[in-house]
């Protein structure tokens, strides 16, 4: 019977007992969501373009932090290596445009998706490779210490990193909506061969598509490198921005922000208060089952456009 | 032909669909009597796909009942339909592209086989002279319909007319009581067309199966029919017999039009 | 040309749906299986034990996940948490009953993963493609989460691993720190020949069928009449059953003793890989597939020691990811069928040759 009300009420009972602390662990969720939501920005992009589900962005952001804090220990200005890292970003997309874009373009969705996943491993690889496997510090003059917001701790990084993704995201979405090649981009993301039919580049679209990508998972990746350093486990963080975007919708970009605050809520709130009594690490497997369960009641996530079959 | 005393195998009643905004089909009845061939006719849009796929089980209308042999299975699952005795083909074919014509043949005869999940992994006994013995119904199929060639290839790598036909053979398999064809003729030439007709009244004759059909080209209708159901928006213009309905003026206004002296 | 097939006239249909439909095949396939049984006598411990017992245990495992997302098209990214269920149901089972035949036991516990597949295989009918493919992840990260918080599965053991004890067959010790190469070989041997002839006669036969026509066409296919949760739920059974046993097999015939780790996102990924490029919805791809991915990190460790580069094992563990990458981009352009549709069209080439056609 304990065991009952200590699963249930109790921890409800705790949250109520001393509510500046659940303040602070909604806020550090709404943090790290929202730096979900910067990975699941990219997976978005590339889906509401070309209909692709990149299962190698999270290597991506990876990647582009590798080449960042590469380049910068080697001794490059930061603003250089930026640019720089940016240039390499935009370069990778021509080339997976070339390697592997264009030779599948009539294929079924999961051939490309399968396609991703090969590519999350190449680049796995090779930015091991080039760059070393050893865990970098990537300092971006933003300093990762808390200030005090009305009795309530507050970490710098992370407000940096919310108001980041924000400002991406309103510029992207009314990117998509208003402009004559955010049209292009939503046509493409219909029906390759349609779009290509009524003379969409397709080539340039792919390419545009994959560097701003690129450029988003530079942002995430200098969010996730400064606060826990840049590493491998950078790309399983990503593999996380997969339920965010269930529970998002994958075509949406609001729908990335909403779905990366309830991902990471849920998991801070179930692992605080949830995690001890199960021997903790819920972390790992949170998000999954809290995407799963969505999915059973709304196969599309909140934001996604409902499927209509037909025959 | 009908007769008057016995219900008929297929009763429409009032259906209406929509989808969002879209009123696809409003307040749709007909009748279909046992052994009969019923075509619908009607311009793009007009929900005789829909209609189909209403009776298939696969839309669920949110007014009207659909009644097969008497009884109302209007919320039935497309599996729980087809069990029934109704099979269908599609009007963008809906062959199994990584089986070969064989084993898509093979499938229309799923509903037919009783397994023994056991003995199937075996391979042995029951199982195996049970899958001989449909393949010899198929084979039997197969050789009415001509395309013996063709029984080991892949269904994707097939021509359209090919593929249209054994998407025909595969809706025999399942020895229907109640056939739905959508657009069997689309995109055929004129010999193919033919030789589908034959295919169809051949298999109407030999298998008895009671035929509800979607065509646009007028002179299979005519050819072919008993009864001819127009739609139009979503609605009924016209019901009757194929003269009566190609004079009918609401038809011609709405699909058939005028020839132009 | 290698040998002719004129002259073989099928005159029943049971002999035009066998499984080798040619005498050349059959005595070939017969003699290949003869030796295969008589390899213990001739092989080195090195070749038994780095790479035909894993080649055979990874085989099983592919192709269960080949009949799930090859042959059902259900992709799924759990196998390594499946494998993991078999692994530790074993484990539980022969050390709570050590006297059960282990062959038992290693059937069991495919049982146990069989089921909790089918729990996890539910959502399917509601949910497709990457969405399932994402559900999947849930079942593969709870699944390892658990084996490793709960420290019953591993009996309590201090070091959080669980370890293959010594058990017997017809008195010969097949598992365990006791066990020869050759036996345990033998063992994994019969089970994938075994199951294999199983896979082959599902698939070719009516539960194949209504498989391969809810991963061409969900919606004609339960129009047809095919039971979609049905079909889909013996799709996981069998398959997580299949994977389980090789979980199985990974811990008592090839590790020896393992922990979670063995069983992480890492294996999904691989077991992915093997039937990605051996081949979808082909039993004999699964077995191309497990060869090649077993093959090449053992060629690269070796091929630079021969040409003479010297390579760290870091550089070398980078390469073989880069590799595999690039081949799964290149099979995947290539020939999405894999190396099993590469065999047949060298099979087709070889009937012709030396004629070009």
């Amino acid at each position: 019977m304990s065991q009952l009300y200590a699963f249930t009420l109790g921890p409800f009972a705790d949250m109520v007992s001393s509510p500046v602390f659940l303040v602070e662990v909604i806020v550090g969720g709404i943090a790290a969501g929202l730096m979900y939501s910067l990975v699941a920005l990219g997976f978005v992009l590339i889906f509401k373009a070309s209909g692709v589900f990149n299962f190698a962005q999270g290597v991506m952001v990876l990647f582009a932090a590798l080449t960042l804090v590469g380049l910068i220990e080697r001794g490059l200005p930061v603003v250089l290596a930026l640019v720089l890292t940016m240039g390499v970003m935009v370069a990778l997309a021509f080339a997976i445009e070339r390697i592997m874009l264009r030779p599948l373009v009539n294929q079924e969705y999961i051939i490309l998706f399968m396609a991703t996943i090969g590519l999350n491993f190449f680049l796995e690889g090779f930015g091991e490779m080039v760059w070393g496997a050893n865990v970098k510090k990537l300092d971006v003059g933003i300093p990762d210490t808390s200030f005090m917001v009305a009795g309530v701790q507050v970490n710098k990084l992370e407000m940096t990193a919310a108001v980041t993704a924000a400002v991406l995201v309103t510029v992207l979405a009314v990117f998509f909506q208003k402009t004559r090649i955010g049209r292009a981009l939503r046509a493409v993301a219909d029906d390759h061969e349609a779009a290509l039919s009524i003379g969409i580049p397709l080539k340039t679209i792919w390419v545009v598509v994959w560097a701003v990508a690129g450029l988003v998972a530079i942002a995430a990746g200098i969010m996730w490198g400064a606060k826990s350093g840049v590493q491998f486990s950078l790309s399983l963080i990503a593999l996380k921005a997969l339920p965010v975007l269930i529970l998002g919708g994958f075509t949406s970009v609001p729908g990335a922000i909403v779905g990366g605050l309830l991902i990471g809520v849920g998991e801070k709130v179930g692992e605080v208060y949830w995690g001890p009594l199960v021997g903790g690490a819920i972390e790992n497997w949170f998000a999954y089952v809290l995407a799963l369960s969505f999915l059973l009641f709304r196969p599309q996530g909140l934001f996604g456009e409902k499927i209509i079959e037909r025959v | 032909m009908t007769d008057g005393a016995r219900r008929p195998l297929l009763e429409v009643r009032n259906i209406s669909v929509a989808f969002g905004a879209v009123q696809a089909l409003s307040d749709v009845s007909l009748d279909v009597a046992r052994g009969e061939i019923v075509a619908i006719i009607g311009p793009n849009g007009a929900g005789k796909t829909t209609l189909l796929n209403v009776i298939s089980g696969f839309y669920h209308p949110y007014q009207g009942h659909i009644l097969f042999d008497g009884k109302d299975r209007t919320d039935l699952r497309p599996y729980e339909v087809a069990s029934l005795g109704v099979a269908r083909t599609f009007q963008n074919v809906a062959l199994f592209k990584g089986m070969s014509v064989l084993d898509n043949i093979m499938t229309g005869r799923l509903l037919k086989m009783r397994g023994s999940f056991l003995l199937d992994a075996l391979w042995w006994g029951p199982a195996m002279k049970q899958e001989m013995e449909h393949r010899e119904f198929v084979e039997r199929i197969i050789d009415f319909l001509e395309i013996q060639a063709i029984r080991k290839t892949p269904a994707g790598r097939l021509p359209y007319g090919l593929q249209k036909r054994v998407e025909l053979a595969r809706a025999l398999a399942a020895e229907p009581t109640l056939l739905l064809l959508d657009e069997p003729m689309a995109g055929m030439n004129v010999e193919e067309k033919e030789d589908m007709c034959r295919f169809i009244l051949d298999g109407h004759g030999e298998f008895g199966t009671t035929i509800a059909l979607i065509e646009h080209d007028m002179s299979v209708v005519m050819d072919i029919s008993d009864r001819v159901v127009a739609l139009d928006y979503g609605r009924k213009i016209a019901e009757g017999t194929p003269d009566a309905v190609r004079t009918d003026p609401a038809v011609i206004d709405a699909y058939l039009g005028v020839a132009h002296a | 040309m290698i040998y002719r097939e004129a002259g073989q006239f099928k005159t029943t249909y049971a002999s035009d749906q066998a499984i080798f439909p040619i005498v050349q095949d059959r005595v070939f396939v017969a003699l290949a299986l003869a030796c295969a049984f008589a390899v213990p006598l001739a092989a080195t411990e090195y070749w038994l034990q780095a790479i035909l017992i894993p080649f055979l245990i990874y085989a099983l495992a592919a192709l269960g996940l080949n009949i799930l997302t090859g042959y059902a098209g259900q992709l799924s990214l759990g196998t390594g948490g499946f494998m993991a269920v078999g692994a530790y149901s074993a484990f539980k089972l022969t050390t709570a009953f050590p006297e059960a035949s282990i062959i038992l036991v290693f059937l069991a516990s495919g049982v146990m993963a069989a089921a909790v597949g089918l729990i996890f295989g539910i959502p399917s009918l509601r949910i497709k493609g990457f969405y399932l493919a994402v559900a999947t992840l849930a079942s593969q990260f709870f699944l390892i989460w658990l084996f490793n918080k709960v420290a019953w599965f591993v009996n309590y053991a201090p070091s959080g691993t669980i370890t293959a004890p010594d058990r017997r067959v017809l008195g010969v010790i097949v598992t365990g720190p006791n066990s020869t190469a050759g036996a345990r070989y033998l063992m994994a041997l019969g089970f994938v020949v075994v199951f294999a002839l199983i896979a082959k006669n599902l698939v070719r036969g009516r539960v194949g069928r209504s498989w391969m026509a809810i991963r061409d066409r969900d919606i004609a296919a339960e129009i047809i009449g095919v039971r979609p949760l049905r079909t889909k739920l013996l799709a996981f059974g069998i398959s997580s059953f299949y994977c389980g046993v090789a979980g199985t097999e990974l811990v008592f015939l090839f590790l020896g003793s393992a922990e979670t780790l063995a069983f992480d996102i890492n294996q999904s990924f691989l077991v992915l890989f093997m039937i990605v490029i051996g081949g979808l919805g082909s039993i004999l791809g699964s077995f191309l597939g497990a060869a090649f991915i077993v093959l090449t990190p053992i060629f690269l460790t070796n091929v630079p020691h021969i040409v003479g580069l010297k390579m760290s094992v870091a550089l070398l563990k980078q390469i073989e990811l880069m590799i595999f990458g690039a081949l799964i981009i290149f099979f995947l352009i290539v020939e999405p069928h894999g190396l099993a549709r590469l065999w047949q069209i060298t099979k087709e080439k070889l009937r012709l040759w030396p004629f070009p056609h």
